[in-house]
C-alpha cells in the first residue's frame, strides 16, 4: 500500500499484472534460485533435510549481511563497514558468552544487538554530519570496526553455550524447514514490516529515489539516513551472532569478506544501488544462490575456488542483463515510429 | 545551490577562501604538521634516509591512487584495484623462473586485461563502476586462487631482478628508484590531464555526461581508456610492491584497497567526478603513508594503529569537505 505511494519516473505501464511487474526482479532471482536448486538436486539424488539444514546455516550470516547493506542501499547510501560490523559482533557474543549459561547469552545477544544500531547509527550521523561521502566514512569505519574486533579478540577464540549455538539448527515442524530459516523471517519481518509499512519506511524509500525531492516534500533526510544506518548496524549485529552459531567460535577476521559479498547479493537480489528500487526479499533469496554455488562446485568435483569466479562473473552478467532490459525497452518506440 | 556556495565564499576571510581555491596549500600544511609531530616525539628520525624509506613506501600506493584518481575523475570507482596488485607481483613472482622480461610483460598483461574488461563493462554496457569493479575482483583474486594450486609446481616462486631494483634499490643509497618511476607517472598525469584532449574529456565525463554527450562527443572510449590506465597503473604498483616487499602472498595487495580512495579523497578529488586532480593525491599518497609510518614509531598495537587510521581518514575528509564548502 505504501509502495503505491513512491511513483517512481521513468515506469512503463504494461500489460502485465501490476504485482508481477513490480517485483519483477525479486521473480526473477527467485526463479535463478529454483533453478540452482533443480540442478544441484540433480547433481546430487539424495538432497535432503540434512543437506537443507547445512544450506541454511550455512547462509544464514550471509542473509543477514545482505539485508543490512540492502536498508542501507534502499535509502540511498551504502555501507562498506557491515562485515566489520559483524566480526564486532562476533567476537564481542563469542568473548562474553563463553562460560555462561542460556539466560546470560540472550542477554548479551541483546545488548550486541543494541550496540550494533548504535555502531550502524554512527555511520549514519558521520555520513549526515560531515557531508563525506558514504563510500568513504562506511571504508574507513571498516577500519575502525576491523580494529576494534582484534583488539576484542585477538585471534578466533572464545564460544557460546551449546543451547545457544543450536538456535539455528533444530527443526519445529518437520525436517525440511529448519529453525535457521524461522530466525531469518521472523526476525527480518518483525523488524522491516512495522518500518515499512509506516511513515519512516515510505521516508526511507523517498529518500533513497530522489534526497532533493524528499527533502521538498518535507522529509527529514538527517534522520531517515540514520534510520537506515542504524538498521543496517542491527542486521550486521544479527549477522555476527549467526556466524558464532554457524561456527561456534569468534574469529575477528571473519566478517571481512561478508561485505562485498553482501553488495553481491543485493545486486543478484535486485536492490538498485542508486537507492530506493528493491526489496529486501530478493537479497535474501540471493544470499542462498550465493551460498548454494560452491556448495555444487564442491559436489561437481571442481575446485571451490572457481565459486568466487562464478560469484563475480554471475553478479557482472546479471547486472548486464538487467541494464539491458530499459535499453531495449527505450530502442523498441524508437524503432516502431 | 551554486549561488548560496557563492554567497558563502564572499562572507569567507581571504584565508579560508584561498585554501578552498587551493587545498593543495593546506595538504602540505598537515604534511608538514605530522613531519613535526614526528621529529618532535622521536628526535633524529627525520633526515635523509627517513624521507627516502617513505617516499619508497608510498611509492606503490601514489602509483595506484593514480589510476584511482583518473577513475574517480570520470565519477567512477575501481575496487578491483587490490585484487589486481595482488596477481600481478603473484604472477610476476611465480614466473619469474622464466625470465624477468617475460615475468614483468606478464604482470602488466594482467592490469591491463583487468582494466580492459572494467572497461567495456562500464563503458559498453554501462554496468555501475562499483559493481563492475567489485565482480572483478571477485573473478580476479578467485582465478589467482586457481592459479596458485596449478602453478606452483613451475618452480620456485622469486622476485624478477628488475622488480627488485625497483621496488628496494636506491640511488647512492639515498634516492629510491621507485622515486623516479612515480614523478615519471605523476609527470604524465598531470600534464596529460591539464593539456591532453583525453585528459580534458575525463573532467568532462565525470562533471557533466549529459553535456558531453549534447556537445557530440562519445563517451565510451575516454571510460574504455581510463579503466585501462587505471589497471595498468595498478599492475605496475604491484610490481613496485612486490620489489619493495621482496615477496608475493594472496592478501599483498589488500590493505592498498582503503588508502587508495583515501588519497584522492583526501586529496581533493571528488568522488562524483570532474573536479580535483592528481598533486593533491601525490600529497594524499605521503600523508597518509608518513600517518603509518608515525604509528609504527610509537609502535601502536595493529588494532589501535587501523583504529586510528580510518578515524583520522574520517576527519581529514570532514575537514577537506568543510574547507572547500564542497558536498562532495
Amino acid at each position: 500500500m505504501s509502495a503505491s505511494g513512491v511513483r517512481l519516473e521513468g515506469e512503463r505501464r504494461f500489460t502485465t499484472p501490476r504485482l508481477v511487474r513490480r517485483n519483477a526482479w525479486t521473480l526473477g532471482t527467485c526463479a535463478l534460485f529454483v533453478a540452482v536448486m533443480i540442478f544441484t538436486v540433480v547433481i546430487h539424488p539424495s538432497y535432503g533435510p540434512f543437506e537443507v539444514h547445512s544450506l541454511v546455516v550455512g547462509a544464514l550470516p550471509l542473509a543477514f549481511a545482505a539485508v543490512a547493506e540492502a536498508s542501507v542501499v534502499l535509502a540511498g547510501g551504502i555501507d562498506l563497514s557491515v562485515g566489520a560490523m559483524m566480526a564486532v559482533a562476533n567476537v564481542l557474543a563469542a568473548r562474553y558468552m563463553l562460560h555462561h549459561g542460556f539466560e546470560t547469552s540472550l542477554i548479551i545477544s541483546a545488548l550486541v544487538l543494541i550496540g550494533g544500531s548504535l555502531a550502524g547509527g554512527l555511520n549514519g550521523v558521520v555520513a549526515w554530519r560531515t557531508r563525506v561521502p558514504d563510500i568513504v566514512v562506511t571504508l574507513a569505519m571498516s577500519f575502525v570496526w576491523g580494529g576494534v574486533a582484534l583488539l576484542i579478540l585477538a585471534q578466533p577464540g572464545g564460544g557460546a553455550p551449546d543451547q545457544f549455538l543450536s538456535i539455528a539448527s533444530g527443526s519445529f515442524f518437520t525436517p525440511w524447514v529448519p529453525n535457521g530459516l524461522l530466525l531469518l523471517v521472523f526476525v527480518v519481518a518483525l523488524v522491516w514490516v512495522p518500518i515499512r509499512l509506516s511513515r519512516a519506511g515510505l521516508a526511507l524509500y523517498a529518500v533513497g529515489s530522489d534526497r532533493t525531492a524528499a527533502f521538498r516534500r518535507g522529509v527529514t533526510i538527517g534522520p531517515v539516513r540514520i534510520l537506515s544506518y542504524a538498521l543496517g548496524g542491527f542486521f550486521a549485529a544479527c549477522g555476527g551472532l549467526a556466524l558464532l552459531m554457524s561456527t561456534g567460535i569468534g574469529s575477528p577476521l571473519s566478517g571481512t569478506i561478508y561485505t562485498l559479498s553482501a553488495i553481491s547479493a543485493i545486486v543478484l537480489g535486485g536492490v538498485s544501488l542508486a537507492g530506493g528500487r528493491g526489496s529486501l526479499i530478493g537479497p535474501i533469496v540471493a544470499a542462498f544462490i550465493l551460498t548454494l554455488i560452491p556448495a555444487d562446485l564442491i559436489l561437481l568435483g571442481t575446485d571451490p575456488n572457481y565459486g568466487q569466479v562464478v560469484t563475480g562473473a554471475l553478479i557482472v552478467l546479471v547486472v548486464m542483463a538487467g541494464g539491458l532490459a530499459p535499453f531495449l525497452r527505450r530502442r523498441r518506440p524508437r524503432l516502431a515510429a | 545551490m551554486s549561488a548560496s556556495t557563492a554567497g558563502l565564499r564572499t562572507g569567507r576571510s581571504s584565508l579560508q577562501s584561498q585554501l578552498s581555491e587551493r587545498p593543495v596549500i593546506a595538504l602540505v600544511a598537515v604534511l608538514l604538521v605530522l613531519v613535526a609531530v614526528i621529529a618532535v616525539v622521536r628526535p633524529g628520525t627525520v633526515g635523509p634516509t627517513w624521507i627516502g624509506n617513505t617516499i619508497l613506501f608510498a611509492a606503490p600506493l601514489g602509483i595506484v591512487a593514480a589510476g584511482q584518481t583518473l577513475v574517480m575523475l570520470t565519477g567512477g570507482i575501481d575496487l578491483s584495484v587490490a585484487a589486481v596488485i595482488t596477481s600481478a607481483a603473484y604472477v610476476a613472482a611465480s614466473q619469474s623462473y622464466y625470465g624477468s622480461v617475460r615475468a614483468i610483460l606478464l604482470a602488466l598483461a594482467v592490469g591491463l586485461g583487468v582494466g580492459l574488461v572494467n572497461g567495456l563493462g562500464v563503458a559498453i554496457f554501462r554496468v555501475q563502476p562499483l559493481i563492475m569493479t567489485l565482480g572483478m575482483s571477485l573473478v580476479v583474486s578467485g582465478s589467482l586462487l586457481i592459479y596458485q594450486l596449478t602453478t606452483s609446481h613451475e618452480g620456485p616462486p622469486n622476485v624478477p631482478d628488475i622488480a627488485r631494483a625497483l621496488g628496494s634499490g636506491k640511488l647512492a643509497d639515498l634516492i629510491p628508484y621507485s622515486a623516479f618511476l612515480w614523478v615519471a607517472i605523476a609527470a604524465i598525469v598531470m600534464v596529460g590531464l591539464r593539456s591532453t584532449g583525453l585528459g580534458r574529456l575525463m573532467y568532462a565525463v565525470g562533471d557533466n555526461p549529459v553535456a558531453v554527450r549534447l556537445a557530440g562527443i562519445r563517451a565510451w572510449p575516454v571510460l574504455l581508456a581510463t579503466y585501462i590506465i587505471c589497471g595498468f597503473l595498478a599492475g605496475v604498483a604491484g610490481l613496485v610492491l612486490l620489489g619493495a616487499i621482496g615477496g608475493a602472498d594472496l592478501s599483498l595487495g589488500d590493505v592498498y584497497l582503503l588508502p587508495s580512495v583515501a588519497a584522492v579523497v583526501i586529496g581533493g578529488t571528488s568522488i562524483y567526478g570532474g573536479h580535483g586532480g592528481y598533486a593533491g593525491t601525490l600529497l594524499g599518497a605521503l600523508i597518509l603513508t608518513v600517518l603509518s609510518s608515525f604509528f609504527t614509531l610509537i609502535d601502536a598495537p595493529d588494532p589501535v594503529k587501523q583504529i586510528l587510521y580510518g578515524l583520522i581518514v574520517v576527519l581529514l575528509a570532514a575537514l577537506y569537505v568543510r574547507t572547500a564548502g564542497d558536498s562532495g
